[in-house]
């Protein structure tokens, strides 16, 4: 099996496995209890709340586990919008967001909120200048992810936002990391965010669980309303196993993020060699995380090419969510011609991925090409 | 007092001498349905069939869902059994109508007297028992047109019957009364109406689907599936044909001219249903198709693939605007499924200019350019057979 689907999801590792397995045979009481078996799984929180906070740079406190990525981005978008947009009703984000913040901002203005999408201009680049111009004085949040998830487009996510808190301090930034995590040497100082959503399963831990890091003094608004766990921000027994686990991939991972980098870089480079020899559309730029590549076979729709090389055990993604009559947003967003969006297919590396599993990929497209039938339709 | 249900006949009562074998099927097909819910007694008379639980417990809601999804049954309602007494049904009504009547400002009585041997007729009885609730409910007015409340009261030969209004069943005849049928079934939002509406008129449905992979998904065949699942409440169990179709298609793409992709593509599809429906005894094949919907549903289409057929197609939506067609699939509930978007059969190779009004003899000539023969029996030898239910 060659597995190039690690911006979906990642395989749990062996740190993480084991971790989860130790909370359940020996750390299962409620972290909340007053007893000693609570206060051992707290104490397996408070490990994972170092480890991440660690990795982002930032200090343990600051850090709530979430299920997953999408109630992170939810809880920032959300929580910071009614802390702080009482009297400012504008929001920006951008046109090439992940659904689980796309699809909250489509929330905000529902909600009366004036919501600002930047679009990648005539060369597929989101410019500081464009986020930073959409911004005035009456907007309370700006959320841009870091890295894009079908294309590996890396937004100019510092720049812009160390512009906009010079400008207006009071605007609050939130930044979705889940494609960077661990995979681009960055941390939350150098972000200038106010929060920064993360996820487990994209880092070799288990699925249903996520984290948000929320800068220290930065208050937002609980979504969930209980126990008042977390510091009251997410309320609900914390899943200690995942938690757990969580902190064990990140710290397994968190180490050599740019010795891994430039091995992804040399990977993607060869990759972008083969493909193109089997001829492929390159739709991720030169600069884009190395990580996440995405192209096309053009006339082959991705949905059959994701089932040809299925069929081959090599696991790769639809570029575009489906085909069937909705196309990706995000791919048109970047200017992509419907015939190539169309078939266009998302590889995304592992920390693993070697330059012969490319052979295979490369390989196997070729036998595609040959024998999958092409419509020559530009749907 | 016993809570059952009332299931009222439609056409069947107009059946003459054939009206036992409608009647039979009918109570089958309920008796199949509600079967795995508990015990229950299902006897017919005067017109209406009674479902009467054996045991406690049952899922009285779920039992009459499923009663108003069998076509045969026009009305149905959740009724109340009594003795044909006034007081015993005063009591009844009190029970079932007793906190609707406490927080209504009017109401009627609606009787309607079907042995004609009880003491009172309609007007009388509706009179009288509406008297004995206003003595008791002193705040109700009595209005004859626009009521808050509506008490209706049967008197039948086997006893009486206190219910409110009787809510509207799927109608049509029962399935197992008019022959069997091949649906070709796609995964849109067409075909499952098409056999739903020839289930409602007696036919026992069966299904083909025809799979492309890896042009087509795994996800696609079981979306197909689930719709047929769904379409299982209203039509019974099942047959399900699932039809290798890639080397078809991939022939048609290499070896006939594109205009004429999808006509040549429906040929081999009736081709080939057409052998299974003779394989497995199935007199006729079923469509979604609707007049002009599309470049291989206008007229001229129609007349070259049905060219191929020598068994009755029919097309029951052939007469429905598109948005008459979503309406139905809305109540069938077959809508949500079918808007699922994964690639299906037929759109996989769609021609850019399709020819909308094609000669007979430029399709065949077009489809001669390469022999199907083979490839048609292969396929017909690999289809797999399942059967489908929802329950």
């Amino acid at each position: 099996m060659i597995y190039l689907d690690n911006a979906a999801t990642t395989p749990p590792c062996r740190e993480a496995i084991d971790a989860s397995v130790f909370a359940m045979n020996e750390a299962f009481g409620n972290p909340s209890s007053l007893h000693g078996l609570g206060i051992q799984a707290e104490k397996l929180i408070d490990f994972s709340k170092e480890a991440l906070a660690r990795a982002l740079g930032g200090v343990s406190k600051e850090i709530v586990f979430t299920s997953g990525a999408t109630e992170s981005n939810n809880l920032a978008i959300f929580g910071l919008a009614e802390n702080y947009g009482r009297r400012k009703k504008r929001v920006v984000t951008t046109a090439v967001e992940h659904p689980s913040v796309a699809e909250a901002f489509k929330k905000l203005s529902a909600l009366g909120y004036e919501v600002v999408a930047v679009k990648p201009d005539q060369n597929g680049e989101i410019t500081a200048d464009a986020l930073v111009s959409a911004v005035d004085k009456n907007t309370c949040l700006v959320s841009a992810m870091y890295v894009n998830n079908e294309t590996g487009y890396i937004l100019p996510v510092e720049s812009a936002f160390s512009r906009i808190k010079k400008q207006y301090p009071d605007c609050m930034t939130h930044c979705d990391f889940v494609q960077g995590f661990l995979k681009l040497p960055v941390k939350v100082k150098s972000l200038c965010a106010d929060a920064v959503s993360v996820s487990g399963h994209k880092v070799h831990a288990p699925k249903g669980v996520g984290a948000l890091w929320i800068k220290s003094g930065v208050r937002v608004a609980p979504a969930t309303f209980g126990g008042g766990q977390q510091n009251g921000l997410r309320s609900g027994t914390e899943a200690v196993p995942a938690i757990y686990a969580f902190g064990k991939a990140v710290e397994a991972f968190s180490g050599n993020i740019a010795q891994r980098l430039e091995r992804a870089a040399l990977v993607k480079k060869y990759a972008v060699e083969r493909l193109s020899e089997a001829g492929l559309v390159i739709n991720s730029k030169e600069n884009a995380s190395p990580y996440i590549i995405s192209a096309a076979l053009v006339g082959i729709k991705s949905e059959t090419l994701l089932h040809f090389l299925e069929a081959e055990k090599i696991y790769v993604s639809s570029g575009s969510a489906c085909s069937k009559g909705k196309k990706s947003a995000v791919l048109t967003a970047f200017g992509l011609a419907d015939a190539v969006a169309d078939s266009t297919v998302r590889i995304s590396l592992g920390f693993d991925t070697e330059k012969n599993d490319i052979d295979s990929l490369a390989e196997a497209l070729e036998r595609a090409s040959k024998s999958l039938v092409k419509s020559d339709r530009g749907r | 007092m016993k809570e059952l249900i009332l299931c009222k006949y439609g056409e069947i009562v107009l059946k003459g001498l054939n009206r036992g074998g409608f009647e039979n099927e009918l109570m089958k097909n309920v008796r199949r349905r509600i079967k795995p819910l508990g015990k229950f007694n299902l006897r017919s008379g005067q017109s209406t069939l009674y479902i009467e639980p054996l045991e406690d417990g049952i899922d009285m809601d779920e039992v009459f869902e499923r009663a108003s999804k069998v076509y045969g049954i026009t009305k149905l309602c959740r009724a109340i059994g009594t003795e044909k007494n006034l007081d015993a049904i005063f009591e009844v009504v009190c029970e079932r109508f007793g906190e609707a009547l406490e927080n209504a400002r009017s109401f009627k009585v609606a009787a309607k007297r079907s042995d004609k041997n009880f003491y009172l007729t309609s007007p009388e009885l509706s009179a009288q028992l509406g008297g004995m609730i206003l003595s008791k409910f002193h705040h109700l007015k009595v209005d004859l047109f626009e009521p808050e409340v509506t008490v209706v009261c049967e008197i039948r030969d086997e006893g009486a019957f206190v219910h409110d209004i009787a809510v509207d069943g799927a109608g049509g005849i029962p399935v197992g009364t008019s022959g069997n049928g091949l649906l070709l079934l796609s995964g849109g939002i067409d075909s499952p109406v098409a056999g739903c509406m020839m289930a409602k008129r007696g036919v026992i449905v069966s299904a083909v689907h025809f799979e492309a992979p890896p042009y087509t998904s795994e996800r696609a065949l079981m979306k197909v599936e689930r719709l047929a699942e769904k379409m299982s409440e209203f039509c019974g169990r099942i047959t399900f044909y699932t039809v290798p179709f890639t080397k078809i298609q991939e022939e048609i793409r290499n070896n006939c001219p594109e205009e004429y992709f999808t006509l040549i593509m429906r040929r081999q599809m009736m081709r080939i249903a057409q052998r299974l429906a003779e394989k497995n005894g199935l007199q006729a094949l079923i469509t979604g198709e609707s007049l002009g919907q599309v470049a291989s549903q206008t007229m001229a289409a129609m007349v070259t693939t049905d060219a191929v057929c020598e068994i009755p197609v029919f097309r029951p939506c052939i007469g429905l605007d598109k948005k008459e067609i979503i309406d139905i699939s809305y109540k069938l509930g077959t809508f949500d499924i079918s808007i699922e978007p994964y690639e299906d059969c037929c759109t996989v190779f769609t021609p850019r200019h399709p020819k909308t009004k094609p000669q007979l003899k430029d399709v065949e000539e077009a489809e001669a350019m390469f022999d199907f023969e083979p490839l048609i029996s292969e396929a017909v030898e690999n289809t797999r057979v399942k059967n489908i239910k929802s329950y």
